[in-house]
């Protein structure tokens, strides 16, 4: 058994575990953020999608250990702490960017980190940026649609 | 839980990793950004004894320019970090590798290690005429990258080396570079690629280097088209295309035949040679 110490969401988090722990097992079932989807497991789908030190990663493709002293963003922790909905998350609301919603938390991580980075996008750029993670409802389009309403309604809030 | 269980080692130092990789061998694995090993391991067909991360090692990260323009590439340096370095050909490729939250955890040195001849770097590395450090315990023999690469996921590692470190020498005045690839969907294998290196004096090519991802048991280079090619001017492009795609080794797919490999090995070596020699200009 290994210890492994790292951030979650801002809060310090410990967690013995085997060393064969993957990261979205960690979180999942030894923090108890199930926010975390689980698709393929070999890295092919994207529902893990988490944030590491600010980039989106597959939790799926990461063993525990190798998390020692990151720090990690789930889904649970992208929304405000007054149970708000982030501007991304209102804008996948008002868009019906979900259905079943299994794809959407490694939706959300992959675009925060590429909204951050390209702040007015094409969406030739946003269809790039979305290739790694699978959706079976929607057909992408809105998606597409609701991160192009989040990058502007981000654009205009910023002073 | 997928993996299998292993014995987990993080060593603090190079010679604490490449000591206890001496010491336990075949069975122990290096793990770098485990973007291909973890996916091998969670479907069990990688079933290590142990594995030694790397990822405490900060010597073995970074892109270092070299007195005479080549770098050197740390193995541990993230897919991102040589994504955003200004060298045209690693550049380009390497936005063609998996998806960009692959590339934030995946290294270089592992990508190669891991062999795989789908892979886009080990044909960037021959068409580069790069050659890698291989670090053992007590000393480091330099291979250039045209003799690492031995069969699918095989290379010239011995049980207690460790690829090390990168070299990529400089591009030469006149020189344009291209990589082009086709796979059915962004992120995924491709079902052809190719990387080109090509330097021009004046109208004619002075040499050039075409490599070919996803083309044989390992990346495989065309040497009789390259040759075919100096002296040449762009209306040789087509034939020495040609030649290429007689050259590679492609080994077929459910997504793309061997014919179908070879059409797309012609076009776009012609394409990836003209696109190399406007950019040389």
């Amino acid at each position: 058994m290994i210890t492994v110490r790292l951030t979650v969401n801002g809060q310090p988090r410990t967690a013995t575990v085997e060393p064969r722990r993957l990261l979205s097992d960690l979180l999942r079932h030894d923090l108890g953020l199930t926010g975390t989807h689980v698709g393929c497991e070999h890295g092919v789908c994207g529902a893990c999608t988490i944030l590491w030190d600010g980039q989106a990663v597959r939790s799926c493709l990461a063993l525990a250990g190798q998390a020692e002293g990151a720090a990690i963003t789930t889904v649970e922790g992208l929304s405000p702490a007054d149970g708000s909905l982030s501007v991304l998350q209102q804008a996948f609301r008002d868009a019906h960017a979900l259905q079943c919603g299994y794809c959407t938390p490694g939706m959300l991580a992959t675009l925060t980190e590429f909204l951050a980075e390209t702040p007015d996008p094409t969406e030739d750029q946003l269809r790039h940026a979305l290739s790694g993670n699978l959706c079976r409802c929607t057909g992408y389009q809105h998606i597409v649609d609701a991160a192009l309403l989040a990058a502007k309604r981000l654009r205009e809030a910023r002073p | 839980m997928k993996p299998a269980p292993f014995d987990w080692h993080v060593p603090d130092s190079l010679d604490a990793a490449l000591a206890l990789k001496a010491a336990l061998g075949e069975e122990a694995r290096f793990i770098a950004g485990g973007q291909s090993l973890i996916p091998a391991m969670n479907f069990r067909m990688a079933q290590p004894a142990a594995l030694i991360d790397l990822s405490r090692l900060p010597a073995l990260a970074g892109i270092t320019t070299e007195p005479d323009g080549g770098l050197t590439i740390g193995a541990m340096t993230r897919h991102r970090t040589v994504e955003h370095h200004p060298h045209p050909l690693l550049s380009e490729a390497m936005a063609e590798v998996a998806h960009p939250q692959i590339r934030a955890r995946g290294t270089l040195g592992g990508n190669l290690a891991h062999a795989d001849p789908a892979s886009e770097m080990p044909a960037v590395m021959l068409a580069l005429d790069a050659s890698f450090d291989l670090r053992r315990a007590g000393g480091t023999r330099r291979l250039p990258a045209a003799d690492f690469f031995l069969a699918p996921l095989t290379t010239a590692l011995e049980p207690d080396e460790m690829l090390a470190a990168i070299r990529i020498p400089p591009l030469p005045p006149g020189t344009g570079t291209a990589f082009l690839e086709l796979a059915r969907r962004q992120g995924d294998y491709a079902m052809m690629g190719v990387a080109v290196v090509l330097t021009r004096a004046a109208d004619r090519v002075a040499s050039a280097r075409l490599a070919f991802l996803s083309a044989g048991p390992t990346p495989m280079l065309a040497p009789r088209a390259a040759a075919a090619l100096v002296g040449a001017g762009p209306d040789a492009f087509a034939d020495a295309a040609e030649t290429a795609a007689q050259e590679i080794d492609p080994m077929g797919s459910v997504q793309a035949s061997i014919p179908y490999q070879r059409h797309l090995a012609r076009v776009l070596a012609r394409r990836a040679l003209a696109l190399a020699w406007g950019r040389a200009a």
